[in-house]
């Protein structure tokens, strides 16, 4: 197979792993997946943390070994890079809309820094409406806090922008 | 060891510094991480969990990059597991006992306050790793900051109860906020080679941050305290002892067990 057929073959094998924290997300719309390279014969695969203690890079690194395994490559070499840290930016346009269908805001406007005591306006991703409010900066992951619609009284998931 | 630090005479000094914000990250961590089953409320347990996650994974990165630096074949695991007390370059601050919860949120206030603005600087060092590993840190740092400045506000300016045992904690903390911003001769060629970073020069803004949080939250700093050191050098409170009691003891049972 020649070296761009063999990268085609990683890509599309890579593509299909799901974050197993939020399983609707690949890790390509997530932005993790970094870049896909062969060199030489093998497969090299770059992927970033979330935040640096993020749990879920252990199984998204065995889940894509069994993925290429599944499509046939058994030469890859898979690296954890931390530069340029990862940001909400990279989430793609597709991967905003499967969250809020999932019921998960998606992050509000661009990553920046922010001052001691600014938070988010946040949109419930069940009604639509503005009006709601933060109960926990730190939610079921380390990439979501938790929030509440005054709304539809509807608690949600909110993907925090970073 | 990354690129850009290629001297050999600054290896001895890169790896003693990387250790030290290694130790740092890891205790406090694991200190937060003591509190998983007993915190106040369930979104509170959750928000020092995810701390202490963050803290665990920032010192998981250092940690390699000291094994890296040193060469000799030690893992993160081999660093954090199997170095005695002695070995551990961490500050007084973080390794104090979580105490109640006002203790701990001004703790993480003190920390936080220096931690994010230290990250900030750090992510410009000439060395490619550790400018790495600090993007990331900071951005974590300034939700850890917030969370607990939020609490100190809360607390000091909450019930009568809640005030008078965050100034208890902040009495008693106090004094472990000078070694913060000490400096000495491991920093100092690394802070000439661009790699480390001056700690005196985030005092200004750790003074406007701490002054402008314990103004709102009606707490006073100490005035005229003096400050305890050593524990970058080696030299600790008798609590070090007791934390790596717990957080060793599987490894020292079982030296090499994995899951």
């Amino acid at each position: 197979m020649t070296a761009a057929g063999l990268r085609e073959r990683a890509l599309e094998a890579a593509a299909h792993v799901f974050d197993p924290e939020i399983p609707v997300l690949t890790i390509g719309d997530l932005g993790v997946l970094r870049d896909v390279r062969v060199v030489g014969d093998t497969v090299e695969i770059d992927i970033t943390p979330t935040y640096s203690g993020c749990p879920a890079m252990r199984v998204i690194e065995l889940d894509l070994d069994t993925a290429l395994r599944a499509a046939g490559i058994d030469k890859f070499r898979i690296s954890t890079v931390l530069s340029p840290a990862w940001t909400t930016d990279w989430l793609s346009p597709e991967g905003r809309r499967k969250l809020a269908t999932f019921g998960i805001a998606p992050p509000a406007g661009q990553a920046s820094r922010r001052g001691l005591f600014t938070s988010d306006s946040v949109r419930c991703p069940r009604c639509g409406s503005a009006e709601t409010e933060r109960l926990a900066e730190f939610g079921s992951t380390a990439c979501k806090a938790l929030y509440r619609c005054r709304s539809c009284a509807e608690p949600f998931d909110y993907f925090k922008c970073h | 060891m990354s690129e850009t630090c290629d001297g050999a005479a600054l290896a001895p000094p890169l790896l003693d510094y990387t250790l030290r914000l290694a130790d740092t990250a890891l205790i406090l961590g694991h200190r937060l991480s003591e509190w998983i089953g007993h915190a106040p409320v369930l979104e509170e347990e959750m928000a020092l969990g995810n701390i202490a996650l963050d803290l665990i994974g920032e010192a998981r990165a250092l940690y390699s990059y000291a094994g890296a630096v040193e060469g000799k074949g030690r893992d993160e695991d081999a660093l954090a597991y199997r170095r005695d007390a002695g070995g551990f370059r961490n500050l007084l601050l973080v390794e104090q006992p979580n105490g109640d919860f006002a203790a701990t949120i001004v703790r993480q206030f003190l920390f936080s306050a220096f931690a994010q603005p230290f990250w900030r600087r750090l992510a410009a060092s000439r060395d490619a790793t550790l400018a790495a590993i600090a993007a990331k840190s900071e951005k974590e740092a300034a939700y850890h900051l917030r969370h607990a400045g939020e609490w100190l506000i809360r607390l000091g300016d909450g019930t009568e109860e809640s005030h008078r045992r965050a100034q208890a904690a902040l009495d008693e903390l106090w004094p472990y906020t000078g070694e913060l911003f000490e400096r000495d001769a491991v920093e100092d060629p690394l802070i000439a080679a661009g790699i480390a970073v001056d700690p005196e020069t985030l005092r200004a803004e750790w003074q406007r941050t701490v002054s402008a949080v314990l103004a709102e939250a009606t707490l006073e700093a100490p005035e005229r305290v003096w400050m305890q050191s050593g524990g970058r050098s080696g030299r600790h409170s008798e609590h070090l002892g007791h934390l790596l009691a717990t957080m060793q003891f599987l490894q020292r049972t079982y030296p090499g067990a994995t899951w």
